[in-house]
């Protein structure tokens, strides 16, 4: 493995079938999201869910994905063409863009010591955060090339509550990086500490308890879901951003909410949760469940919880995430320096 | 794992008490979510429908195979929306259909029409209309919604034919004709017009 991966053509083929592969599994794990949510929300409101088509109604995301493919993507009057095109296509890519420095796991049991991730870069954090900032231009450019009010206000409000909500995820995570002291994504994952007789992997949560809640309600709010999906707000705006688009600009933009789910997810899991460690379980099979876990918190929380109002969303990101996220971060370092 | 929103503080009071709330919310939808399922599978299952369910019509016979319908149009008159036509003709010996001196020759209901409001089956004299359980009357054109008399003369559902026999409708008696004249009237109703 390593011979085939230290040399430049070697490793030029090394990265592009994991990117494939790569590519592959997160858009099927996206359909299988969307399923998950679907029977997950059935459940909670004692519906059961898709089941018609396939088993237990696992091929209605193929049933919809040729349905959507097939319908007409329409474009409306005097739009800005080109922004109105390209605006679905940077969310999509912004979603894919995180995962190229998301490690899945180690294998180091049985065989070749294999690594599943395309680039372990040392600022991987930031890298994502670039990336999910990109979100917000998709939105709003959409908007805005819809000439449609709805689709502006909706892009505009977007704008806002992004804007909002990414410096109170900003500092939710510094505690951890803090404790860390390193933004790799692995680093973070594997950092041990010694506690008495315990030497080992710990999940991350048990330090940053704050920051983790801070983190789970503004990454809610970054994948502009419910109870904070007022970009979309159909009572309101009809569709937000989302009103002129069909056929498979939508599917684009559908495809990009559900990638960033599984993105925060597996941050959340990877930032809080000692990722791929879960005792004697092999480490793609807990990263895995755990994900799934993670998946379902932020479904549960879209079942549960209604919409916020607008000034209540910003007064929340503003004046209460916010400072508690600074002042999170104070009691960190104090606590840091009073130990070390 | 709670979504602890540490909203609202400056209008109420209690912060915990709203972080509760929205713990009390999360922890009802997860209950809700392992109690059963309540939808009914539709095409497979239905739910059950009342005994008095007025649905498709369908007219009747007597048990020696004679029709109950003796023409009279009374169903027809009944109708708020005119839906029903009859179009009757006179028994004969050799061509006896019911016991009456008259036969429906047409019978045909508009099930675009009928609103199915069940004043035939309360105007019928001799309880040859009645309305079956059917409810899913969809079709591919307007022409097959007017039902003909062949296919009001379907048998009925054992359930139904039940629920008339319960109801005390006279049972249907061997009607006394087939060639001994058109003298004998039905069995109980009104004698045949005329």
């Amino acid at each position: 493995m390593n011979d085939l991966y230290n040399n430049a053509v070697g490793h030029w083929v090394v990265v592009v079938v994991a990117m494939a592969l790569l590519l592959f599994v997160v858009l099927t794990a996206t359909a299988y999201t969307v399923w998950f949510e679907r029977i997950a929300l059935g459940r909670i409101q004692r519906r059961p869910g898709p089941n018609r088509v396939g088993p237990a109604g696992l091929m209605q995301l193929a049933a919809d994905g040729v349905k959507l493919a097939f319908k007409e993507s329409f474009i409306p009057e005097k739009t800005d063409r080109v922004i109105y095109v390209l605006a679905p296509a940077i969310g999509v890519a912004a979603a894919f863009l995180a995962w190229s420095v998301i490690p899945i796991g180690l294998w180091d049991y049985y065989g070749p010591k294999i690594q599943y991730w395309i680039a372990d870069v040392n600022v991987g954090v930031l890298v994502i955060f670039a990336a999910s900032s990109l979100n917000v231009y998709a939105i709003v450019l959409g908007g805005y090339s819809s000439n449609n009010k709805y689709s502006l206000l909706g892009g505009l409000r977007s704008a806002a509550q992004l804007i909002s909500y990414e410096m109170a995820l900003g500092l939710a995570l510094v505690p951890t990086f803090m404790i860390v002291g390193s933004l790799r994504l692995r680093d973070i994952v594997e950092y041990t500490v010694t506690w008495g007789p315990y030497n080992g992997p710990i999940p991350l949560i048990l330090l940053t308890p704050v920051g983790f809640i801070i983190y789970l309600i503004s990454a809610t709010a970054e994948t502009n879901r419910t109870p904070f999906d007022l970009p979309e707000a159909e009572q309101e705006l009809i569709g937000g951003f989302l009103t002129e688009y069909s056929g498979l600009k939508f599917t684009m933009y559908y495809l990009s909410e559900y990638l960033n789910v599984i993105t925060v997810s597996t941050l959340a899991v990877l930032l809080f949760f000692g990722g791929w460690y879960l005792g004697p379980i092999p480490p793609i099979v807990a990263f895995l469940f755990k994900v799934v876990i993670m998946i379902f918190v932020y479904i549960w929380l879209r079942g549960t919880f209604p919409r916020l109002r607008y000034d209540m969303l910003m007064r929340l990101g503003w004046k209460v995430l916010l400072p508690l996220a600074m002042a999170n971060v104070i009691a960190t370092a104090v606590v840091l320096v009073a130990v070390t | 794992m709670a979504d602890e929103k540490k909203d609202k503080d400056e209008k109420q009071p209690s912060v915990a008490g709203d972080i509760g709330a929205l713990l009390t919310g999360l922890k009802t939808t997860l209950r809700e979510s392992f109690r059963p399922v309540v939808t009914t599978m539709y095409p497979e299952d239905k739910t059950p429908r009342s005994e008095r369910y007025r649905g498709r019509h369908y007219l009747r016979r007597y048990d020696n195979g004679l029709e109950r319908c003796i023409g009279c149009e009374l169903c027809a008159a009944a109708c708020p929306v005119g839906c029903i036509l009859v179009i009757a003709a006179e028994n004969t010996d050799e061509n006896r259909v019911s016991p009456g001196e008259r036969y429906a020759k047409t019978y045909e209901i508009n099930m675009l029409r009928c609103i199915f409001c069940g004043y035939c089956e309360e105007a019928c004299p001799v309880q040859a209309i009645v309305l079956g359980p059917e409810y899913e009357l969809s079709d591919t054109s307007r022409e097959k919604f007017i039902y003909t008399k062949e296919k009001l003369l379907e048998p009925l559902p054992p359930d139904v034919q039940a629920r008339l026999d319960a109801k005390g409708v006279p049972s249907p008696q061997p009607s006394p004709l087939r060639g001994e004249g058109a003298s004998s009237p039905p069995p109980s109703p009104r004698p045949g017009e005329g």
